[in-house]
């Protein structure tokens, strides 16, 4: 159905894909799995004429074809539905499913017929939806529902799936796959990509496994198990075991105390969560993303309205749930954020004017009257923290646009470590950094916590969690589900956790 | 080699405009290079050349700076033109009501108004955009015209003299007139309008520079320009600086009032300007947002608003509307930077020059 | 206020929204498709002098009205390749645009004409005071129509609002902005043709004085709906027409006149009422200003 040939494409100067070949056969469910960053969907997004491949050759049913926009994988009966969905938000159902094949004449948009032919496919593969509803009125389940009848409205026989499951609960995963499997059953082709063995062994019939932008394995579903499936992912057997000793732990830096944050639309994002940082050590929370995790350490970070929080944040005992970023600062709260090119650096600056933000108003970095910057303080810091925490091309002088990620995030952590935090609130430390990194990365943040920092780690990588932190937390749903020691817990343990909480 | 990539876009974007321009006028029938030849050939001249070239680049010294200062800050505000129209009617109010004051006290008095009526008028589109998020551009341009209807109502109604039929004010006390610059230059005859507002802005390029690049409130304010959700990660309050910036520049739009009511004309003349706020986008984009910048192109766009006269005179077709030809055929190629880029990428001569 | 007036008034402001109305619904076009179009003053010059020139010059105001079409069409193909192709930015480029068309019909008519900045009288016979003010207002229904019940209009407003998902559903998001900026440059160039060969007999210097954005801040206040567009047109038209006729009419208490300068500020101060949410929220087009860039 779907050949990708020797697939290559570069983002500057990551290799995104390199010399990717999958084979997807007609009428199979098929799954692409890998970590974060692997290139799974940039291969796909390749195959539905998103991005265009630098080398390589497309086929679709034994032909290859040039596919240069969406417009031509559709023609070519390819669908997709992104992770993030496509719905333009202030319209209807109806209005988003027959965009850009609309029936009726050029100078009559028919959405009558239109809503006949939504309604039976909605009956055919039971995605009940009203195509009268405007979409930012739907829940997530519901959209992803939309752009499922989006595919199979425009004649889709192969669709793409870019981590469906990410948005549901367990319930609806299990409904999700049964609306799959009626696919297959009426000859249509299934790609899913996605990251949950689990699931990949619960749907798939072939799986294809990338890892580095690279396809690593190809295997038939029956044949294989999550055990190897993970070996191949991962590409090692163990993953970094961090050396360390035990936590001498101090009293509590952080308590957090039945915290809530609403969303601007209303929805809870966090849910009454309490618990404690002590000196000392490394808290981790582990969870799937989305669940909570982002908004709880922005929160933590000064970075939600107050208005939007519920319950209380003390820091050493004093209640800072509506003092702002930068007093949290100021009393010793480091933020390592999770995005690291919206938040963490001013890309167009050069490294030394980004070493300095945060602290940027306070002695040494100003002198004179506490208003004009200290240059040669400014470049001392810098180079300390690129000596530190080696930093290539260690010129204070460059702009962070033109760093690799992995020393991007040295930078950032090297700044955040400069200011000798009692409390560290660190989110994805080795997202998009290369191995070298990521070890080094771990043994600071150890060390960090050896000299009684108190640290708050929130990760996606469950090996990267449990091999960091002394003790664990696992989230689901913006709700703590349960505390585990990670020292004793298994993998799969915590991942029920983080799938259901019981 | 990055001063050298700073000025090559913004040298290729001012050849591309005389090309363009230059068809336009050989289509008409002229000589393109006679008429260049006219529009550079009396601005260098010592003294009346010059002496009209550096009073005509003071308003978009100011104009242009304003520009820059928002621009840092992530926001355009083409609402200059009404800042300094307020700012200059301000002065002109503080010169005309408190005319027999010493001039130690009247001339600071007055510079305080042009500053002060400008920030205001700024700070107003900067407290919308930090308070409700409208959009900085559109209340800008509704706050010229604003200003432009207000300020015609104060001149007709209340600031003018009996029976004058044109709208302007009474004349300001003589103790806040500035010195113009023949008072200290002997060879620069005093009927020369460019006055000590000159070295004014020269002074306010090196304050913006000191300002951005070497305080802390500079920092926050480029921080938040070139990305404000870090900027707020960083302690920074993003609603803070955008009101901030407004203010500043408003006010550096409004130092134009000083030019114009304390320099030049001593009382306030309606619709004097000579849209030195839009041009003051032009000269701020052609100076790559850097002071010293800002003073080459508004050097050059005073060469050209000067130079429309002989053009206009000596030319059989060519008006002085030439030159709002190439002021906008300017911007739009500096703006659509990537039309060139794209070649210049192309045959390998550059990276990036995106600083 | 005797009915006379009233009358009097009433065709005054029909006659005054006309352009309003014009250039409102081209930049409707413009903005629901995700470009911002501060550049319709420029456009609405360059049909002004177009049209006047050409009328002029054929003898036809039918000539001169589709000349000044085409004329506000090339400007706002400058335009689109600017914001679309390179991605400028786009108030900088309108503003461009603006200061290029303040001074190219002069320029040109200096040139043609041997007058700076206007254009020779047009004979009373040749002018057409009827035929744009009746497109203006059947343009308002039709706009509607396309805008929310056809094809096109369903592209348009998807690429205006989330260009990425049009992209994903098979839209071809560059050649619907084309579009929606191209017809913006043949409605406001209708709208500038009118200044010149219907409302009055020749183009003056300037003649549109800022009615490009009025028609901006009447989109805005009409928060990008057709219908809502034509009355805030309407409305910024009767200030308009009020300014001119009851001057020395009204009289406050204290028996002096109101000054027509207040009268002028209505509108401006309305739009920035409006647009700070103190009366309904009026939400623009959620991509309105952002090049559309595929592979970030």
């Amino acid at each position: 159905m779907l050949e990708l040939r020797n697939i290559t494409k570069r983002f500057g100067a990551v290799l995104a894909n390199d010399k990717v070949n999958i084979v997807v056969k007609p009428g199979t469910i098929h799954a692409i799995v890998g970590e974060n960053g692997a290139g799974k969907s940039t291969a796909m997004r390749i195959a539905y004429g998103f991005y265009k491949a630098d080398d390589g050759e497309i086929l679709v049913d034994g032909q290859v074809h040039e596919i240069a926009s969406p417009h031509d994988a559709i023609a070519l009966g390819i669908g997709m539905v992104h992770q993030h969905f496509m719905l333009v938000d202030t319209m209807t159902v109806a209005e988003n499913i027959v965009l850009g094949a609309e029936p009726g004449s050029p100078t009559a948009l028919d959405l009558a017929t239109a809503s006949v032919e939504i309604r039976r496919l909605s009956e055919e593969f039971k995605l009940a939806v009203n195509p009268n509803v405007v979409i930012e009125h739907l829940s997530v389940g519901q959209q992803q529902r939309v752009e499922l009848l989006k595919a199979l409205y425009r004649h889709a026989r192969l669709l793409i799936l870019d981590e469906p499951t990410a948005v549901l609960t367990p319930q609806e995963v299990e409904e999700f796959f049964s609306i799959l499997r009626r696919m297959r059953e009426q000859g249509k082709t299934v790609v899913i990509i996605t990251h949950k063995l689990a699931e990949v062994l619960a749907i798939s019939d072939e799986v294809t496994v990338m890892r580095d932008g690279r396809v690593v394995g190809r295997v038939q579903t029956s044949e294989t198990n999550a055990a190897e499936l993970a070996r191949m992912m991962v590409g090692r057997e163990v993953l970094l075991r961090v050396e360390k000793p035990d936590p001498r732990v101090g009293a509590a830096e952080l308590s957090v105390r039945n915290l809530s944050i609403t969303a601007k639309g209303g929805a809870k994002r966090v849910d009454d969560v309490s618990f404690e940082v002590r000196k000392g050590e490394i808290l981790g929370i582990a969870g799937v993303e989305g669940n909570g995790q982002t908004e709880l350490i922005e929160a933590l970070a000064g970075l939600v309205t107050p208005s939007q929080l519920s319950g209380k944040i003390l820091f050493e005992d004093r209640d800072i749930t509506r003092e702002g970023a930068r007093l949290r600062r100021e009393l010793g709260i480091a933020h390592i954020p999770e995005d690291r090119h919206r938040r963490g650096l001013l890309l167009e600056f050069d490294l030394a004017e980004n070493s300095i933000l945060g602290v940027h108003y306070r002695k040494p970095i100003v002198s004179f009257a506490g208003v004009v910057l200290d240059n040669p303080a400014v470049r001392k810091r810098a180079n300390e923290i690129i000596e530190g925490f080696d930093v290539r091309p260690a010129n204070p002088d460059l702009p962070a646009r033109s760093l690799s990620g992995g020393n991007q995030q040295k930078l950032i952590i090297g700044r955040e470590f400069k200011v000798e935090p009692k409390l560290l609130l660190v989110s994805q430390p080795t997202r998009g950094v290369d191995i070298g990194a990521i070890e080094f990365i771990h043994r600071k943040l150890v060390s960090l916590r050896d000299s009684g920092c108190a640290v708050l780690l929130v990760s996606a990588e469950l090996e990267e969690v449990t091999s960091l932190a002394d003790r664990l937390l696992v989230i689901h749903d913006g709700r703590i589900v349960g505390e585990v020691d990670p020292k004793v817990a298994t993998i799969e343990e915590i991942g029920l956790l983080m799938t259901r909480g019981h | 080699m990055k001063l050298l990539r700073e000025l090559l876009f913004p040298l290729i974007a001012v050849v591309a405009a005389f090309v363009v321009a230059g068809i336009l006028i050989l289509i008409i029938g002229d000589n393109p290079l006679q008429t260049y030849a006219l529009l550079f050939g009396s601005a260098f001249s010592w003294p009346v050349g010059i002496g009209y070239t550096l009073f005509y680049a003071t308003p978009l010294i100011f104009t242009g700076l304003a520009v820059l200062v928002a621009f840092r800050c992530g926001l355009l505000n083409i609402g200059a033109e009404g800042q300094l129209y307020i700012a200059a009617f301000a002065t002109a109010w503080v010169g005309i009501t408190f005319a027999n004051l010493s001039p130690w006290l009247l001339i600071p008095l007055c510079f305080i108004a042009a500053i002060v009526g400008g920030g205001v008028w700024g700070a107003i589109p900067g407290i919308l955009k930090a308070r409700f998020g409208s959009h900085e551009v559109i209340n800008t341009i509704m706050l010229n015209f604003l200003a432009v209807a207000l300020l015609s109502y104060f001149t007709q109604y209340h600031y003018k003299a009996p029976g004058d039929p044109i709208m302007q004010t009474i004349p300001i006390g003589s103790g806040a007139h500035i010195a113009r610059l023949g008072k200290f230059i002997p060879s620069l005859p005093l009927f020369i309008p460019v006055n000590l507002a000159f070295v004014l802005a020269l002074v306010c390029c090196g304050l913006v520079y000191i300002f951005l690049w070497r305080t802390k409130w500079g920092y926050e304010l480029r921080a938040t320009g070139t990305n404000p959700t870090a900027a707020e990660y960083g302690g920074i309050s993003v609603r803070k600086q955008i009101i901030i910036a407004m203010t500043i520049s408003g006010s550096l739009a409004g130092m134009v009032g000083i030019n114009e009511v304390l320099g030049y004309r001593y009382r306030y003349y309606d619709g004097f300007s000579d849209n030195y706020g839009f041009t003051g986008i032009a000269v701020a984009l052609l100076g790559r947002n850097h002071p010293v910048g800002v003073i080459i192109s508004a050097l050059l766009f005073a060469v050209l608003q000067r130079g429309g006269i002989p053009v206009d005179a000596f030319t059989e077709h060519v008006t002085k509307d030439i030159v709002q030809v190439l002021q906008g055929t300017i911007i739009l190629f500096v703006a659509a930077e990537a039309f060139f880029r794209g070649p210049f990428a192309k045959w390998g001569l550059l990276r990036r020059s995106k600083v | 206020m005797s009915d006379i007036i009233n009358i009097a008034l009433i065709w005054s402001t029909i006659r005054l929204s006309t352009p309003l109305i014009l250039a409102a619904l081209g930049g409707m076009f413009s903005e629901r498709s995700g470009v911002i179009n501060i550049a319709l003053e420029g456009m609405m010059l360059a049909g002004a002098f177009t049209a006047a020139a050409v009328t002029y010059a054929a003898g036809s105001p039918y000539v001169g009205l589709v000349a000044g079409m085409l004329a506000g069409a090339l400007i706002a193909a400058i335009h689109a390749v600017a914001c679309i192709r390179y991605k400028a930015d786009q108030v900088v480029t309108g503003t461009a645009i603006n200061i290029l068309m303040i001074g190219m019909p002069a320029f040109l008519s200096g040139a043609f004409f041997l007058s700076s900045g206007s254009t020779p009288q047009i004979p009373k016979e040749q002018l057409i005071p009827w035929i744009p003010i009746v497109i203006a207002f059947a343009l308002v229904p039709i706009s509607w129509y396309v805008l929310y019940k056809t094809p096109f209009g369903l592209r348009l407003r998807s690429v205006g609002e989330n260009p990425e998902a049009a992209d994903a559903a098979g839209v071809a998001v560059a050649r619907m902005r084309y579009a929606g900026v191209l017809l913006s440059g043949v409605l406001a160039g209708i709208g500038g043709a009118y200044l010149s060969i219907g409302q009055s007999s020749l183009f003056t210097r300037n003649m549109t004085s800022g009615r490009g954005f009025i028609a901006l801040a009447a989109l805005i206040f009409g928060k990008w709906r057709p219908f809502q567009t034509l009355l805030a047109c309407l409305l910024f038209g009767l200030t308009e027409a009020v300014s001119i006729q009851m001057q020395g009419v009204v009289k406050l208490p204290s028996g002096d006149d109101i000054p027509v300068q207040f009268i002028q500020m209505v509108p401006y101060i309305l739009t920035i009422v409006v647009l700070a949410g103190f009366i309904g929220s009026s939400r623009p087009p959620r991509a309105l200003g952002i090049p559309y860039q595929k592979e970030r």
